[in-house]
């Protein structure tokens, strides 16, 4: 199993290599097979304009059958951004990276749809059970049951 | 009220379906001293009992097959698509046949058989392995990415390839990791379900048993009238149609058996004492069709049982402390615990000044510091009685609540107590002239022993919860009979053995078994037609029945 994890992200990491991520992407960090940083951008108009992000992917045994635990970094000065699916803490509520994450979705097309989630947003603001959740929340994201409301935004 | 102590004799020839299940447990192999225990001879259903059948999984199985079979019929697609129907539908036949002669072709993509496409499929086509071969060279897995000459690629209906070792990791994850039976293809937002012949060609034995047994958890789950057996890694199942909807849960307690037997080493394995240790302890799996208590609370119903064991699970150990730890402020009812000082209080809350002794106000003490001998004086008297009837719920609740401790924690024991009965049994073998089979009434005596224990811890329960009035009273009559009856039987289980003794105490045990027996039945029996009648009335409200009519304790 830990092959399979392995060999696919190499795949993957090659292919950013050769063929370089979408605009807006950029890899920050992959030296291992657990743990990947990337800055990810909002291009052209929206509320995030100018803001840099920092995603951060941590990979276990079983990717890509479970899906890859991804949040903001919000330590050393870097903040998540304030989106109504993004808590203070870094954490995303998106259902492709839980009960809809399926194996053929790739680490650049979790980007790509989370750009794309800040690009249509239309006010900056917390969701609104931030404080209760980030009191409580695990440290990692996938132990959290979301529940995806709300898939306007 | 002399009908409570009739037996009914109409239900005589009700011969029911789970004769042979309950032959089973009426000692197929100790089919001893029968002519001791008459009472249980009559085959017939008391009202305490309830009509049920128990089912193992490959019955189960059989049935789930039955209604394939049954849709397979009627919309002629074949036994895998129409499985995948059903299971969509939580085996609701009526409402699959109504939607699916509506729109057929929605119908099979929802259920995830077909792909959607403009024109309308084939629903018979066969979502099988089809190994869809683009020139071999080329095919790279787009889950590992793997692109090696000896990966096969595997797709269902909608083409969506990746390596039989993906595949396989995917779904043995999906059915052991998540539990899940519809396991969809693994392209984002293709809902096709990969049918069970695919599944099981891509999983290995263990996952596939996994897998059927969560195919008929989930049917069992559907069906109103079944139930799982809730006994860890049993996979019986029982059916029970007349406690299948919440109101019959007012009227009946069905408490049901999966017809398993306790999980033990395999009976080869095992001497003749531990096998006889396992006969009697290794207990049917016993639990409750209506309610999620996994064990007999017969006589009371499901509702009244729940509202008890949420109130002990939250008052208990408070009130317990409470109780010894702390006294009132006589003025204003406040809780107090003194942890310290002397006995001249002054409450917190209201500073209200009294002696924690007599309860009386400080003011009457004089100057008498320190020690009160004014335990009878007015002031004194009027305070604790006022604490009293404070008290007086409380000690109420504890009053029930200690009975009922009592005989959970004696059920405990029971395990015990059987060790030691058969300690005896050998001993009076060994000191008598009686053959083993002769002193099987001790181990019988137990089982009866702790069934009526059962009953006892229950009523109890009941007990708090009843209205005040004649039906309560002729209730702890019921109970107080039985309850004599059981300690003097558990005395003489206690008594010790002398040779000279034996036969009369052989006969002594035996009479008290079957009287014991009688008692447990009339409370049980009494208790349920007191249901059917709708005969009891509680205090506080319950799910189900008339609200109380005043709220009196």
């Amino acid at each position: 199993m830990a092959s399979i994890a392995s060999r696919r992200l190499a795949k993957e990491l090659s292919e950013i290599k050769s063929e370089g991520c979408p605009v807006g992407i950029n890899l920050v960090k992959a030296d291992d097979f657990s743990t990947w940083w990337f800055t990810i951008e909002v291009m052209g108009e929206s509320l995030y304009q100018s803001e840099a992000y920092t995603l951060q992917f941590r990979f276990d045994a079983q990717y890509p059958i479970s899906s890859p635990a991804v949040q903001f970094v919000v330590t050393d000065g870097r903040e998540s951004p304030v989106h109504p699916h993004v808590y203070s803490n870094g954490h995303i509520c998106a259902s492709i990276l839980g009960n809809e994450w399926s194996p053929v979705l790739s680490v650049i097309a979790v980007c790509v749809t989370l750009q794309s989630m800040l690009a249509s947003c239309k006010k900056k603001e917390r969701p609104v059970d931030n404080d209760r959740y980030v009191r409580n929340a695990p440290d990692n994201p996938k132990k959290t049951q979301f529940e995806y409301h709300d898939d306007r935004v | 009220m002399s009908s409570d102590y009739e037996y009914s004799d109409e239900e005589v020839d009700n011969v029911f379906d789970e004769d042979d299940m309950q032959a089973e447990d009426s000692d197929g192999d100790d089919g001893m001293d029968l002519d001791d225990f008459k009472v249980t001879a009559k085959p017939t259903r008391k009202a305490y009992e309830i009509e049920y059948n128990s089912l193992t999984q490959s019955a189960i199985e059989k049935l789930m097959e039955e209604d394939v079979e049954h849709i397979r019929g009627i919309f002629g697609v074949d036994a895998s698509a129409a499985r995948l129907l059903l299971r969509h539908l939580s085996w609701n036949k009526e409402r699959l046949i109504e939607k699916y002669m509506d729109n057929a072709n929605k119908m099979l993509v929802s259920a995830g058989v077909a792909v959607p496409e403009p024109e309308p499929q084939r629903p018979s086509r066969r979502p099988a392995r089809r190994p869809r071969s683009p020139p071999r060279t080329t095919f790279v897995c787009s889950i590992c990415f793997d692109d090696g000459p000896e990966l096969t690629p595997l797709a269902l209906d909608c083409d969506h390839a990746a390596c039989t070792g993906c595949w396989s990791a995917y779904l043995t994850s999906k059915i052991r990791d998540e539990a899940e039976h519809a396991c969809r293809c693994m392209a984002e937002g293709c809902a096709l379900v990969a049918p069970d012949a695919f599944v099981r060609a891509q999983v290995d034995e263990e996952t596939y048993t996994r897998f059927e047994e969560l195919l008929v958890r989930h049917f069992v789950s559907c069906a109103p009238h079944l139930k799982f057996c809730p006994y860890p890694s049993c996979t019986n199942t029982v059916s029970c149609p007349s406690a299948a909807s919440k109101s019959s849960l007012t009227t009946v307690v069905p408490t049901v058996s999966c017809g398993a037997r306790g999980i033990g080493p395999p009976s080869g394995s095992m001497t003749q004492s531990q096998e006889l240790v396992k006969q009697v302890t290794g207990k049917e799996h016993k639990f409750c069709f209506g309610c999620i208590i996994d064990s007999d609370h017969r006589p009371v119903v499901c509702g009244v049982a729940l509202l008890w064991l949420k109130k002990c699970r939250d008052d208990s150990e408070t009130a317990n402390w409470i109780k010894s730890n702390t006294k009132e402020c006589p003025k204003c009812m406040s809780t107090i615990e003194k942890n310290g000082g002397c006995n001249h209080m002054t409450c917190k809350k209201c500073k209200h000044e009294f002696c924690w002794v007599c309860m009386g106000p400080w003011v009457d003490h004089g100057t008498a510091w320190y020690s009160c001998n004014r335990y009878d004086e007015k002031g004194g008297v009027d305070a604790r009685d006022s604490q009293s009837k404070s008290r007086a719920s409380l000690e109420r609740y504890l009053h029930y609540y200690n009975r009922w401790a009592n005989h959970e924690q004696s059920a405990k024991l029971a395990l015990d107590l059987f060790a030691k009965t058969e300690k005896k049994m050998e001993e009076m073998q060994v000191t008598s002239t009686l053959t083993w089979i002769e002193v099987q009434f001790m181990k019988k005596a137990v089982e009866e022993l702790d069934k009526c224990r059962m009953t006892l811890k229950w009523t109890y329960a009941m007990a708090y919860y009843l209205a005040k009035g004649n039906q309560k009273d002729l209730f702890e009559d019921n109970q107080r009979d039985l309850e004599r009856a059981v300690e003097d039987l558990a005395e003489l289980l206690e008594s010790p053995i002398e040779p000279e003794n034996i036969p009369t105490l052989r006969q002594k045990v035996t009479d008290k078994t079957v009287y014991v027996q009688k008692r447990n039945e009339i409370v049980l029996e009494d208790t349920a037609d007191g249901f059917l009648e709708g005969r009891w009335a509680w205090n506080v409200s319950v799910d189900g029945f008339e609200p109380p009519e005043e709220v009196a304790l």
